[in-house]
């Protein structure tokens, strides 16, 4: 048999049916489901008097507008609150199993599937959110979907898709000092661009990978969408089996032993053909900082911003040209010299234990600057935030000026109050930085959880790398 | 779904790269639990001067009249060309929702995200990928011309300049026979119901933790 990719066997294992031009019908093994992308799904289906064809295979839970500060009081915004008691109503009638607001197991999707096991190697999941690609991270074919094939899942189980092509995307060599899969992320998009992923699902290989935590693998995974890819993929390791043992949702001990033994083949085969490969020398990854706004709009925290006038392509030059406008930047200013103005700690992308703990070590024994008016950590999940109080994380961070919030997608997208204000400036670990993500007329540079914290502390960037 | 077979129409220039969903249509209006009404609000924070928020009278908001949507020449466009990676980030379908509410019915860019350009097709959008080069031209032939206006004609895949000139572009067999036909994804899916039932009970027997 000829050798296949990790992609291929996944794409293989789930295809349903196939027509002769390509397009295929492929089978949804886990479908996560949140407030803001389901409601007009959910009613589709109930005007046309269809049923959920696997309730199993469906996970809800709200996290985009949830508060993260006094919950017990309920959603202010009765526009939001409809939208969530909305999902609360439709998973009842439909009989989904769903983590309400008050639920410990409440958080960010993305956060909350992987640490109950629901999501597996092997598996397809979908999820009406393009950051699903999160998921890929267990070697499960993971990708976001409109709200219409949302519906299209939950009446059959199936997603119309056409094959897309492979690429490797290889990280070779060690990690230097401070420098996290985040970092790596941002060197991958600066380096292939926001579109170079186009069409294609990566996956990503190489010792600096295999040396990546499954939180890590999980960020990175995160942030392939930001380069173009629906999917992102890593092999599956032991890393990923100790992971998932023991997991809520996943396998029990009778069949456990047959699920490693089949996940243990999730790798791509020696001499499998991908259709672009990229290599990278972790040792030459420096921690990221954006200036832009766009994710590829980056440079390591000891550059400079990037000067426009020496950019030949016109449409980069003048993209660059108006985001540094709108970022209120001067063309060559270092990167540390940067003041901020509120700082993020969460999102999808870094809010798992690991990067409360990266951000931790940061703050311990510090006071956040003066001039930074707000520095909010918001831990993925309910889950999360325990074990981190178990650890005492939390007293680090309030002893340090930090505030200590409940889970939620919170200043990732300011659905709800956390946002910035026109103009201020904010060192954030989520995903985007285009203009408005994080509030109208906030500014965003994309870091790392430890560059973030450093940054509260500093008031601006610093090289962690140095500290 | 709309039926989309052709259309002649004045063309929306929006001269920039990687438009993200964010900017189609900011997310305090995905707080909503319908699928219409968000026309009003596409391209909210570049089209109106003041911070929109769901609710609001659209008409008495004060317009960017810099901004291409509000310019008289451009009104009625059912027609948007963009520069490269049209409908990046997110993959809110709320985007297409928006852009058909406003009344187009085709965007053109020479690149567009994958998950923005599928979910196009559910909504009786049509997108068309067309070449850097090409797209270019029809950013100046607009510039140059007041009455320029294009024939898009997806039965025979080809966009008619005013001058005569053709373009022919790809669509997906399948994409484009819905389209053409309005016709919805589920139904044509549940016809291969046995299908669907027999791989499930294939893969459910071989891997029995899928089913926990
Ligand atoms: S944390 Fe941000 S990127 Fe992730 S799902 Fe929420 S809004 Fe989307």
């Amino acid at each position: 048999m000829n050798a296949q990719t990790l992609y291929d066997k996944l794409w293989n294992a789930h295809v349903v049916r196939q027509d002769a031009d390509g397009t295929a019908l492929i089978y949804i093994d886990r479908h996560l489901v949140h407030e803001v992308t389901s409601p007009q799904a959910f009613e589709g289906l109930k005007l046309a008097g269809r049923k959920l064809w696997r309730v199993a295979s469906i996970m809800a839970v709200a996290d985009h507008n949830v508060p993260t500060t006094g919950r017990e009081q309920g959603i202010a915004d009765p526009i939001a609150r409809l939208q969530v008691e909305t999902l609360d109503k439709n998973c009842a009638d439909f009989g989904v199993n769903e983590f309400k607001m008050s639920d410990v197991r409440q958080g960010i999707v993305h956060v909350v599937g992987p640490e109950q096991g629901a999501t597996l190697p092997g598996m397809t999941v979908v999820c009406g959110d393009s950051h699903t690609s999160t998921h890929g991270a267990f070697a499960a074919l993971a990708h976001g979907i409109g709200t219409s094939e949302v519906e299209h899942v939950m009446a059959t189980q199936c997603l119309v898709a056409k094959k897309s092509k492979a690429m490797l995307v290889k990280v070779k060599g060690t990690l230097g000092k401070g420098v996290t899969a985040k970092d790596v992320a941002l060197a991958i998009i600066g380096k292939i661009g926001t579109a170079g992923g186009t069409g294609f699902a990566i996956e990503f290989a190489g010792s600096a990978i295999r040396g990546l935590s499954m939180e890590g693998r999980m960020t990175l995974c995160n942030m392939a969408i930001e380069g173009g890819a629906r999917a992102g993929l890593v092999a599956v390791d032991d890393n990923t089996v100790n992971y998932l043992k023991g997991l809520p949702y996943a396998p029990k001990a009778d069949v456990w032993d047959q699920a490693v033994a089949y996940w243990h083949t999730l790798h791509s085969d020696a001499g499998a053909v991908f259709e672009a490969v990229v290599e990278l020398d972790a040792a030459e990854i420096k921690p990221q900082v954006t200036w832009g706004t766009s994710p590829e709009m980056v440079v390591a925290v000891d550059g400079c911003v990037p000067n426009p006038a020496d950019m030949t392509d016109p449409v980069k030059r003048e993209g660059a040209e108006r985001a540094l406008r709108y970022m209120g930047l001067e063309a060559n200013t270092p990167i540390t010299e940067i003041q901020i103005d509120k700082v993020f700690i969460g999102s999808c992308t870094n809010s798992r234990i690991e990067d409360l703990r990266a951000a931790a070590v940061v703050a311990q024994g510090k006071t956040v600057a003066s001039n930074v008016k707000l520095a909010l950590v918001v831990p993925g999940s309910g889950l999360v935030k325990a074990q981190a109080e178990a650890e005492g994380l939390d007293k680090i961070f309030i002893a340090a000026g930090f505030e200590w919030r409940d889970a939620g997608c919170s200043m990732c997208l300011a659905m709800n109050d956390d946002r910035l204000n026109p103009g201020e400036r904010c060192a954030s670990t989520s995903n985007r930085n285009f203009e408005g993500r994080q509030g109208q007329g906030g500014r965003t540079h994309l870091v790392s959880p430890a560059m973030a914290a450093a940054a509260a502390i500093a008031g601006h960037f610093v090289d962690i790398s140095k500290l | 779904m709309r039926k989309f077979t052709q259309l002649n129409s004045v063309v929306m220039p929006l001269d920039r790269a990687n438009v993200d969903t964010d900017a189609i249509i900011p997310k305090q209006f995905l707080k909503s639990i319908n699928r219409a009404g968000f026309g009003p609000n596409a391209f909210d924070e570049w089209r109106y001067l003041d911070h929109g928020e769901p609710g609001m009278d659209n008409s008495q908001r004060p317009l960017n009249m810099d901004f291409v949507l509000n310019q008289p020449r451009f009104q009625g466009a059912q027609i948007l060309l963009a520069r490269e990676n049209f409908g990046c980030g997110s993959s809110r379908e709320h985007a297409p929702w928006a852009l058909e509410d406003y009344g187009f019915r085709v965007i053109i860019a020479p690149s567009f995200a994958d998950i923005f350009f599928n979910n196009c097709f559910k909504n009786g959008l049509l997108p068309i990928r067309l070449d850097a080069e090409k797209v270019d031209t029809l950013f100046k032939s607009i510039a140059a011309q007041d009455d320029f206006k294009l024939t898009v004609d997806l039965e025979n895949q080809r966009i008619a300049l005013p001058d005569g000139t053709v373009y022919a572009f790809e669509v997906d067999a399948f994409r484009k026979h819905c389209l053409l036909n309005g016709l919805d994804d589920i139904g044509l899916t549940l016809q291969h119901v046995a299908e669907i039932q027999a791989f499930e009970a294939k893969r459910h027997a071989a891997q029995p933790w899928l089913v926990a």
